[in-house]
C-alpha cells in the first residue's frame, strides 16, 4: 500500500515547488522502521498542511495520530581533526630528539580537538497522516518550537483535520506545547488548575512516595531518601 | 423451622432459661447455645442482633465504577455469579440510598474529590471496599504523578480485595466479610461503630486541586505515611 504513495523526499521536492520560501527537511529514522518524516517551517505549516490534505496524489484525509516529544537542552560534544604546524620550540625539541639537524619543511600534525556545544532544547509535535481514500501512509510531519521556556506556541492543525483536537489538547496539557488557532485550547487530563507539564523530562512529581517491599532503581533512591538507613547499632525508628 | 426428628430438649435450653433470682441479670448465652435453641425453635435474639442481620442482608451497594473492575463488579451482579443471593443486587444510583461504596478501579487524582464527595453524601451506616490493587495502593500505576495512592488516603476502609482485577468470587467473599463485619458490630459500649457516636463526624474533608498535587495529599486523620526504616 505504501510502495504507491510518493516517498519523503518526493513529497518534499514538489512542497518546495509549491511553497518555495518555506523550509521542508526530511527527517531520517536509522531505525529498521525506516519511517522518515518530514519537519516542516511552523509558519507555513497550516498551508503545507491543507496542500497535504487536498493533493490529488496524496489525499491525507485523516490525521490518526499527534504526540510530543521534549528534547532538553544538552550538551554535544563533537571531535573536529585539524592540521596545525608544529610550534617553533615543540618542533625543536621534537626533532632534537629524534633526528638532529634543521629540517626544511615546516612541520605540521593532525591534533583532535572537541568542541563543546550547547544544543538548544525545543518541544516538538509529531502528526501521523493517512488516505482512507487513496488507503496509504503515514506520512509524519513533524513541528519544533523555538525553545522550551517561552517560544512554546504552534499554528494548530485541527482546522485541518478535525481529529486533532483532543490529542493537541493532550500535548497541550503535557508538554505545554501552545496551539494557535486552537478552538478549545484546555487541559484534558489534569484539572485545570494544574501548573506542571508531566511528559517533560525536567518534570518534578509531588514527594508522595510511600513504602513498598521491593524497591528498585529510582524507586530505591526515594524509598533511601524517606527511610533513612538507621545508623549501625541504633534501634529502628518508631513507627509513628 | 424445628427439626421433629431431635431426639431430646438439649442441655442449652435449661441453661438459657432466665435466672430466678435477682431476675435483672441474664445469663450468658454463647453463640453456639443460640443456635441450637433454634434449631430446637427457640428464637432467642437480641435487638442487636436483629439489627445487624438485616442490615448485612441488606447492603445497597452504589452504583459506581471506576476502570476494569467495575467490569468483575458488574459481572458478579449478573446472573452467572448473582451478587443478590447476598441480599447486595440493589445498585442503587443515588448515594443517598447507599450503604456500600465499592471503588472499583484507579482512582486518578482528578477523581478523588468526587469519589470523597459520594461518599460524604452517603448516609451512615456506610461501608467502603476498596476493589482491586488501584483502589489499594495505586497498583501498577503507584509510580505515577497521576493516580491517588490507594482510596484509603482520604476515606475509611473497610474490607481491602486484592487483585488486578479482583474476580467476582473474590468480591463476593469481600461481601460475606463485610457482612461478618457488621455482624460483629456492637450497638453501645466502647467500640460502637462510627455511625452510632456523637463524636466521629460521617463527612471527610473533599480535597482540593492544587497547582502541583491534591491538597491536601491525604488526610491525616485517615492515614499516615507508614513509618518503617530500611535496615540495610
Amino acid at each position: 500500500m505504501t510502495s504507491a504513495m510518493e516517498s519523503p523526499e518526493q513529497i518534499r521536492g514538489r512542497l518546495l515547488t509549491r511553497f518555495p520560501d518555506a523550509a521542508v527537511a526530511v527527517v531520517a529514522n536509522p531505525g529498521p522502521a525506516a519511517q522518515h518524516s518530514l519537519l516542516l517551517d511552523p509558519t507555513r505549516a497550516v498551508e503545507i498542511a491543507a496542500f497535504l490534505r487536498d493533493d490529488p496524489a496524496l489525499r491525507l484525509d485523516f490525521c490518526s495520530n499527534v504526540t510530543g516529544l521534549d528534547w532538553p537542552e544538552r550538551e554535544v560534544i563533537e571531535t573536529i581533526k585539524k592540521t596545525v604546524p608544529l610550534s617553533p620550540v615543540t618542533g625543536a625539541a621534537a626533532a632534537g630528539a629524534t633526528a638532529p639537524g634543521p629540517s626544511a619543511e615546516p612541520a605540521t600534525k593532525i591534533v583532535e580537538e572537541k568542541i563543546k556545544r550547547l544544543q538548544p532544547g525545543c518541544l516538538e509535535v509529531v502528526y501521523h497522516l493517512y488516505s482512507m481514500a487513496l488507503k496509504h501512509g503515514p506520512v509524519i510531519l513533524r513541528l519544533r518550537t523555538g525553545n522550551r521556556a517561552d517560544q512554546v506556541s504552534l499554528p494548530s492543525l485541527t482546522p485541518i483535520w478535525r481529529s486533532c483536537e483532543f490529542q493537541e489538547r493532550e500535548v497541550f496539557d503535557l508538554f505545554g506545547v501552545v496551539f494557535r488557532g486552537h478552538p478549545d485550547l484546555r487541559r484534558i487530563l489534569m484539572w485545570d488548575e494544574f501548573r506542571d507539564h508531566p511528559m517533560r523530562k525536567d518534570y518534578v512529581e509531588p514527594d508522595d512516595y510511600e513504602w513498598e517491599p521491593t524497591p528498585h532503581e529510582a524507586v530505591l533512591a526515594k524509598a533511601r531518601a524517606h527511610y533513612p538507613t538507621p545508623a549501625p547499632g541504633a534501634p529502628a525508628a518508631p513507627a509513628p | 423451622m424445628s427439626d421433629a426428628a431431635a431426639p431430646t430438649p438439649s442441655e442449652a435450653a435449661h441453661r438459657a432459661q432466665p435466672a430466678p433470682a435477682g431476675g435483672a441479670h441474664l445469663p450468658e448465652i454463647s453463640p453456639a447455645e443460640r443456635d441450637e435453641l433454634r434449631r430446637q425453635g427457640i428464637l432467642l435474639t437480641s435487638l442487636e442482633e436483629l439489627y445487624n442481620w438485616g442490615r448485612s442482608n441488606s447492603v445497597w451497594p452504589l452504583q459506581f465504577g471506576l476502570a476494569c473492575c467495575a467490569i468483575e463488579m458488574i459481572a458478579a451482579s449478573m446472573a452467572r455469579f448473582d451478587i443478590s443471593r447476598f441480599g447486595s443486587e440493589v445498585f442503587r444510583p443515588s448515594p443517598r440510598q447507599a450503604d456500600l461504596l465499592i471503588v472499583s478501579g484507579t482512582v486518578t487524582k482528578k477523581m478523588a474529590p468526587q469519589v470523597v464527595r459520594l461518599w460524604n453524601q452517603m448516609p451512615e451506616p456506610k461501608y467502603c471496599i476498596a476493589m482491586g490493587a488501584c483502589a489499594i495502593s495505586g497498583g501498577p500505576f503507584k509510580q505515577g504523578y497521576n493516580v491517588l495512592k490507594g482510596i484509603d488516603r482520604f476515606i475509611p476502609v473497610d474490607i481491602y480485595i486484592p487483585g488486578c482485577p479482583p474476580r467476582p468470587e473474590a468480591l463476593l467473599h469481600g461481601l460475606i466479610e463485610l457482612q461478618k463485619k457488621i455482624r460483629g458490630q456492637t450497638l453501645s459500649g466502647p467500640a460502637t461503630p462510627r455511625h452510632l457516636r456523637a463524636d466521629t463526624a460521617c463527612t471527610y474533608p473533599v480535597p482540593e486541586f492544587g497547582e502541583h498535587d491534591l491538597l491536601p495529599p491525604n488526610n491525616p486523620e485517615v492515614w499516615q505515611p507508614p513509618g518503617l526504616a530500611r535496615t540495610e
